[in-house]
C-alpha cells in the first residue's frame, strides 16, 4: 500500500496534478504552468519551509521545466536539497537537479562536494543515489575528484553499488577515455561478477571499447560465448526472465559485441557459431522479445565471418519476418534482408513481392527503410525504376531533412549507374527542380562540369548530344514557376555556354528565355548575376562567329537596370558586358572563346610577370620582401606595428600572432583567362566588399593597377583564384576529381551495357499465376530484381518503371517456389492523412478530434453517468477493461504478455477476457485508491478520465 | 549511446514524464517533443511502432491513453526496446497496482527513480523487477 496510500501530498500539489491533468489544450497548460511559476517564486523563498514542503516544491519545479517552461529560479533549492540527510530528500534533490542541469552548469560545482561525501555513506542507497548522479553530473574537469572512489566502490559488497560503479566509469569514459584508460583491466575483471546485474552493466563499456579497437580484446571472445551460452541456457537468476525469455537484453548486448569481435576474423567467427545457431534455433517467433533477439543474431550473423549454414537460417528468420503480418517484423525483415544481402546478394530475389508491398505501403517508416534497401541494391540495372521511386518518393515528402536525403542519394545513385546521357540530365532536372535548393552546391557545380566536359569519351557527338539534350530540357523547365536557384544557375550556364552551340536555336530566343529569367528572379542576385553572364556569351558568341548580333530591347534595359544595381558585383557585370558591345569579333573571340569552360587556365604562381615591376620599385628605394621564414622576432613586431598603423588605426597594441600580408596582386592577365568567371558569382559577391576597401588605404607596396586593361579586368583575376580550383582541369581539388573519375568509369561500362542490352532485351508474355498479383507490381519486381542472377554478366536494363517487359526466367521459377510471399491482396491506394490529434494550440479542434478518435473517452463517460459512489465507479472502470485490454493487445503485436503467467505483479488472469474481472494485485487497494482519488476532486467525471485508464488493462 | 531520451505523453500530446540522456536546451526539448509526438500520435495501430525523427529513431508503445516514446540511436534493437518499454510499464504496475496516467503524475519521482534503476548513460542496465523496486520500496520505508 505505502506507495499509494494516503500519497502524504499537500492539497495545493494535488489541486496543481489535477488542474494540469484536466487541462485541454496547450495553451490552458500554459496558463496553469505560468500561474504556478509566480506561486513558486513567492513561495520558494519562504524562510523555515519543512522539509516535505521543500521536497514538493522542487517536484513541482520539475512538473514546470517538463511543461516547458524555465524553473531556473528554483534550481539552487534542488542543489541545498541533495545535502539532506534523508535518503528520500537527497535523492529527489539529485534528480531535480539531474534533471536540471547539464554537466557544464556553474551550480554543479556546488555538488561534487555533496558527491563525495555521499560515496563514502554507509548506508548504500546513498551511496547508489550518488553514483547516479556522478553519471550525469561530472564532467569531464571534475572526474578527477571522485573517480578514485569510485573504482574503489566497484569492490563493494552491494552488487547494486558494483553495478552503478561500473556505469559511473563508463560515462567517465564516454566524456573522457584518457580518465579512464588505465582502469580498463576493471571492467575486464568485473566480467566475471558473481551478480548477474554488474557483468551485464560491464557489457557497455566493453562494447564502447571494442568498437574503438577490436584487438586487444580478441582474446574475450572466448568468454563472451562463454557467458551467452550460460545466458541461454538459463543459468541466470530467474528474475532476470522477461516473459520466459533468460535476460534477452544481456544477450542483445553480447550478440552486439560478437558482432564487432567476429567481423574479418575467422577464427573467433568459429567459435561463435554453435552458440549463435542454437539460440536461433531456441527463439521463441511468438513474441517480440523472441524475435528481438533473432534479429540481433541475424545483424551479428551478416557481421562476422559468413557461415553458410548459419546464412541459411538467417534467410528463413528474414522470410518469416517479411511474411509476417506485422508492420514491425517486416521492417525488420527489410532491415535484415539490407544487411544480408551484402554477403548473399541472391536473397532478395525470392522476396521481391514482399519488398515491393513493403515499398508500397503507406506506413511512412517501412516505406523509408525498403527505400533504403534498394539504395543498397541499386545497381546498373535497376537504377533507373529506383531513382525514379526515389523521386517520386522525394516529391510527396515534406520533410526537408528526409528531402535532402533522397535527393543526395538520387544524385549518387544517378552519377553512378546512369544508363545514358539523356536518362542522367532528365533525373538531375528532377530532382534539382523538386529539391533544388536542399542538395549541395557541389552537385549543382558537378553537373555543369559533366555537361561542360561531357562524359569522358572521345565521341565528340555523344557530348554535343548530351548538350543539345540538355539544353533542350532546360528551355522546357525554364518556364515553370518557382525553380530553385540552384537549378537556374545551371540553366543559365547551359543556356549561356550551349544554347546557341549547334544552331538549333537562335540567339535571340536564347536570350529572350535568359531574360525572363533575369526578370522573373529579380530578388536573386546569382540568378541574375548567371543571366547576364549568359547573356553576354550569346552575344560574343553570335558576334565571333561573323554573325550579325543585336541586343534585344529587353536586354538593354535588364543591362540599364543592372548597372545601376546595389550589388557591386551585377553592376560590373553589366559594365563589362557594355564594354563588349563595342569591340570588334575579333577582340571578342578572345575574351569569350567558344566552349572554352574546360580549357587549362595557365596560373603563373610565381608572378614572374612582376620582376620587372619589383625590381622598379627596388631600385626607387621600396624595402625588399622578406620571407616570412627569415624573419626575426623583432622586425616582426615592428613589422606588425606598422602594418597596424594601416589596418587598424584604432587598436592601440595588438601582439597576437599577426598574418602576414598576402602579396595580392592586381595586373594584367592574359585574356583568354576572362571566361570562366560566371561561374562564380557567389565567391566574388562575398570577396569584393572585403577585398575593395582594404586595397586601397593598406597596401603601400602594390599600387593599384593603372586602369588601362580596365579595373574590371583586374577584378577578375582575383576572382579566378577562387575559382581555379573547382574549374581548371589541372588543378581540381582531389576529391571532385576522384569522384568525376569514379563516374567516368562507371560510365563506361554501363554504355556498354546499355548497348548490348538494346540488342538482347526482348518482351516476354506477362507471367500467369494462379495468385492474384497485380501486373504492375511484378513488372516493378523484375525490373528491380531482375538483373539480380546476370550480375556477374552482362548488365541488363528493366527500362523505366512500368513499362518493363523484361521479365527474367529466374523470376518465374523463384516465384513459384514462394507462393506464400505473394500477398492475395493488393495494396491499392494511399490512405487518407490521419487526423491531426495533437493541434493543442486550438482547445476546440482538440477537443472534436479528441472525441471522435477516442473510443475509450466516450466510453467512460457513457459508463460513468449511471454511478456516483465509489463501488460503482470501480466496476465502471473494471467494465472499461476489455476495452484498454484490445489497445494493449493490440500494442502488444504477439500477444507475448499473456502467455507468461506470472508476467504481470502476480494478477490471477490466465487470460485477456478475464482480466477485466479482477482488478489487479487486490480489488481492495484499487478501490482505496479511487476512493482517495475522488476525495481530491478527480475523479472521472471531470475532464480527463483517461487519467483513471490502467495502463496495463 | 542507446537510449537517448524517454517520454511519456498522453494522448492529447501532454508530456507526464521525460528523461533525456544527453543535454538539449528547454527550447529545444519543446520543439523536439512537438516534432515528435506529433508524428507519432498521426500514426495508427497498424504501423510500425517506430518512427525516424532527424537523428533519432523513435519506439513507442501505447498504453491506454498513454504513450511511451523512446528515443534511440542506430544501432539500437528496436523490437527489444519495445519491449522494453513493457517493461517499464510492468514494473510501474507491480509497484502502483494497477498502474494509471495518474500514479505517474502523483508520484512523478517514483516514475523517475524506477527509470534511474533501470537505464544509466542511456543502457538499460537492470531488467530485474525486484532489483528496480528494492531501493525504493526501501527508501518508503524509511522515511
Amino acid at each position: 500500500m505505502g506507495s499509494q496510500g494516503g500519497f502524504g501530498q499537500s492539497k495545493e500539489f494535488l489541486d496543481l496534478v489535477k488542474s494540469i491533468g484536466e487541462a485541454r489544450s496547450k495553451s490552458e497548460e500554459d496558463r496553469i504552468v505560468l500561474r504556478e511559476i509566480e506561486t513558486l517564486k513567492r513561495r520558494i523563498n519562504e524562510p523555515d519551509i519543512p522539509k516535505r514542503k521543500m521536497k514538493e516544491y522542487i517536484i513541482r519545479l520539475v512538473y514546470i521545466e517538463m511543461l516547458g517552461h524555465d524553473a531556473s529560479f528554483g534550481y539552487i533549492h534542488a542543489v541545498k536539497m541533495t545535502h539532506d540527510d534523508s535518503i528520500l530528500l537527497k535523492r529527489t534533490g539529485y534528480l531535480a537537479v539531474t534533471l536540471f542541469l547539464n554537466e557544464d552548469h556553474d551550480l554543479i560545482i556546488l555538488i561534487v562536494n555533496t558527491i563525495q561525501k555521499d560515496l563514502k555513506s554507509d548506508n548504500y542507497l546513498v551511496v547508489c543515489t550518488a553514483l547516479n548522479a556522478c553519471c550525469k553530473l561530472i564532467n569531464e574537469e571534475t572526474i578527477p575528484a571522485v573517480i578514485q572512489q569510485v573504482v574503489e566502490l566497484l569492490g563493494h559488497p552491494k552488487e547494486a553499488v558494483r553495478k552503478k560503479a561500473v556505469m559511473a566509469l563508463h560515462s567517465f569514459h564516454q566524456r573522457s577515455p584518457s580518465s579512464v584508460n588505465h582502469l580498463i583491466s576493471n571492467f575486464r575483471k568485473k566480467l566475471s561478477d558473481n551478480d548477474p546485474g554488474v557483468m551485464g552493466a560491464t557489457l557497455f563499456p566493453l562494447y564502447d571499447l571494442i568498437t574503438i579497437d577490436v584487438n586487444p580484446h580478441k582474446d574475450l571472445v572466448a568468454s563472451f560465448v562463454n557467458i551467452l551460452k550460460q545466458v541461454a541456457e538459463r543459468r541466470l537468476p530467474k528474475n532476470y526472465d522477461y516473459h520466459q525469455t533468460p535476460a534477452p537484453f544481456i544477450q542483445i548486448k553480447l550478440l552486439k559485441i560478437l558482432a564487432l569481435l567476429g567481423s574479418g576474423d575467422k577464427k573467433s567467427s568459429e567459435q561463435m557459431y554453435t552458440v549463435i545457431g542454437d539460440i536461433m534455433r531456441k527463439s521463441d517467433t511468438a513474441s517480440n522479445i523472441g524475435n528481438a533477439i533473432l534479429y540481433e543474431c541475424i545483424c551479428c550473423i551478416s557481421s562476422i565471418q559468413p557461415s553458410p549454414k548459419l546464412l541459411e537460417t538467417a534467410a528463413d528468420a528474414i522470410a518469416n519476418f517479411l511474411k509476417s503480418d506485422s508492420h514491425n517484423l517486416k521492417y525488420m525483415g527489410i532491415d535484415t534482408l539490407g544487411r544480408l544481402i551484402r554477403i548473399s546478394p541472391d536473397i532478395a530475389e525470392q522476396h521481391q513481392i514482399a519488398v515491393i508491398d513493403c515499398l508500397e505501403d503507406p506506413d511512412d517508416t517501412l516505406k523509408r527503410k525498403t527505400f533504403e534497401l534498394l539504395y543498397k541494391m541499386t545497381k546498373s540495372s535497376n537504377v533507373e525504376v529506383i531513382v525514379d521511386r526515389m523521386i517520386d518518393y522525394m516529391i510527396s515528402i515534406n520533410d526537408n531533412h528526409y528531402k535532402t536525403e533522397t535527393a543526395s542519394r538520387c544524385v549518387e545513385l544517378a552519377e553512378q549507374f546512369a544508363p545514358s546521357n539523356h536518362w542522367f540530365i532528365q533525373t538531375m532536372n528532377k530532382v534539382f527542380q523538386h529539391a533544388g535548393d536542399l542538395v549541395n552546391p557541389k552537385v549543382a557545380h558537378n553537373l555543369m562540369r559533366l555537361i561542360a566536359e561531357g562524359f569522358g569519351e572521345d565521341d565528340d557527338m555523344s557530348d554535343s548530344q548530351l548538350r543539345l539534350s540538355a539544353v533542350e530540357s532546360y528551355l522546357k523547365i525554364v518556364d515553370e514557376p518557382k525553380l530553385p536557384s540552384a537549378f537556374l544557375q545551371v540553366i543559365c550556364w547551359v543556356l549561356g555556354e550551349y544554347g546557341t552551340a549547334d544552331g538549333k536555336y537562335s540567339a535571340s530566343y536564347i536570350s529572350g528565355k535568359l531574360c525572363d529569367v533575369a526578370e522573373a528572379y529579380s530578388s536573386d542576385d546569382v540568378v541574375k548575376a548567371y543571366a547576364v553572364t549568359a547573356l553576354m556569351k550569346v552575344y560574343c558568341f553570335e558576334k565571333a562567329a561573323g554573325r550579325k548580333a543585336s541586343l534585344l530591347p529587353e536586354c538593354q534595359s535588364l543591362l540599364e537596370v543592372l548597372s545601376a544595381s546595389h550589388s557591386s558585383d551585377l553592376q560590373q557585370r553589366a559594365y563589362e558586358f557594355q564594354a563588349i558591345l563595342d569591340l570588334d569579333a575579333n577582340a571578342i573571340e578572345n575574351i569569350m572563346p567558344l566552349d572554352a569552360s574546360c580549357e587549362d587556365i595557365e596560373i603563373d604562381k610565381s608572378l614572374s610577370f612582376l620582376d620587372n615591376y619589383v625590381l622598379k620599385s627596388l631600385e626607387q628605394g621600396a624595402e625588399p620582401y622578406i620571407p616570412e621564414s627569415e624573419r626575426s622576432g623583432t622586425l616582426n613586431i615592428s613589422k606588425i606595428r606598422n602594418h597596424n598603423a594601416y589596418e587598424h588605426p584604432t587598436h592601440s597594441l595588438r601582439f597576437e600572432a599577426y598574418e602576414v600580408p598576402k602579396p595580392v596582386v592586381p595586373t594584367k592577365i592574359p585574356s583568354t583567362v576572362t571566361y570562366p568567371t560566371d561561374i562564380v558569382p557567389v565567391t566574388v559577391i562575398v570577396s569584393e566588399p572585403s577585398y575593395q576597401p582594404s586595397v586601397q588605404p593598406s597596401w603601400p607596396l602594390v599600387p593599384v593597377s593603372d586602369a588601362g586593361s580596365g579595373s574590371g579586368s583586374t577584378e577578375l583575376k582575383l576572382r579566378l583564384d577562387g575559382v581555379q580550383k573547382k574549374w581548371g582541369k589541372p588543378t581540381y581539388s582531389s576529391g571532385a576529381s576522384s569522384s568525376i573519375s569514379n563516374f567516368e568509369s562507371d560510365r563506361t561500362t554501363v554504355n556498354g551495357a546499355t548497348q548490348i542490352n538494346t540488342l538482347i532485351s526482348k518482351p516476354r508474355e506477362p507471367r500467369q499465376s494462379n495468385v492474384e498479383v497485380s501486373e504492375e507490381k511484378q513488372k516493378l519486381a523484375a525490373s528491380l530484381f531482375g538483373g539480380k542472377t546476370s550480375r556477374s554478366k552482362k548488365k541488363q536494363s528493366g527500362g523505366a518503371a512500368g513499362h518493363s517487359k523484361v521479365s527474367r526466367t529466374t523470376n518465374h521459377g523463384e516465384d513459384k517456389v514462394q507462393p506464400a510471399a505473394v500477398p492475395v491482396t493488393v495494396t491499392t491506394a494511399v490512405q487518407p492523412p490521419p487526423p491531426d490529434l495533437l493541434d493543442l494550440g486550438e482547445p476546440a479542434g482538440d477537443t472534436s478530434s479528441y472525441s471522435s478518435t477516442v473510443d475509450p473517452f466516450k466510453q467512460l463517460e457513457g459508463l460513468v453517468d449511471l454511478s456516483q459512489d465509489v463501488n460503482a465507479t470501480a466496476s465502471a472502470t473494471t467494465s472499461n477493461g476489455p476495452d484498454l485490454m484490445s489497445l494493449y493487445s493490440d500494442a502488444d503485436l504477439n500477444g507475448s504478455l499473456n502467455q507468461n503467467p506470472n508476467a504481470m505483479n502476480g494478477s490471477v488472469n490466465p487470460s485477456k477476457k478475464t482480466a477485466s474481472l479482477t482488478k489487479g494485485p487486490s480489488l481492495k487497494d484499487a478501490l482505496d485508491k479511487d476512493a482517495l482519488v475522488r476525495q481530491m476532486g478527480v475523479n472521472p467525471t471531470s475532464q480527463n478520465p483517461n487519467l483513471f485508464s490502467d495502463l496495463l488493462g | 549511446m542507446g537510449i537517448r531520451f524517454i517520454l511519456m505523453v498522453n494522448k492529447q500530446g501532454q508530456t507526464r514524464l521525460a528523461q533525456y540522456f544527453e543535454y538539449l536546451t528547454l527550447e529545444e526539448r519543446r520543439t523536439l517533443e512537438g516534432e515528435i509526438v506529433r508524428k507519432c500520435l498521426a500514426r495508427n495501430e497498424q504501423q510500425c511502432s517506430f518512427v525516424e525523427h532527424r537523428t533519432y529513431k523513435i519506439v513507442y508503445r501505447r498504453y491506454a491513453s498513454l504513450f511511451f516514446l523512446v528515443g534511440v540511436d542506430n544501432e539500437e534493437n528496436e523490437l527489444a526496446i519495445l519491449e522494453f518499454i513493457h517493461l517499464l510499464v510492468e514494473t510501474m504496475d507491480r509497484h502502483f497496482g494497477n498502474v494509471c496516467e495518474l500514479d505517474i503524475m502523483f508520484h512523478l519521482e517514483k516514475a523517475h527513480f524506477m527509470l534511474e534503476e533501470m537505464v544509466m548513460n542511456g543502457c538499460i542496465v537492470e531488467t530485474s523487477k525486484a532489483n528496480i523496486l528494492a531501493p525504493i520500496q526501501l527508501m518508503d520505508k524509511t522515511s
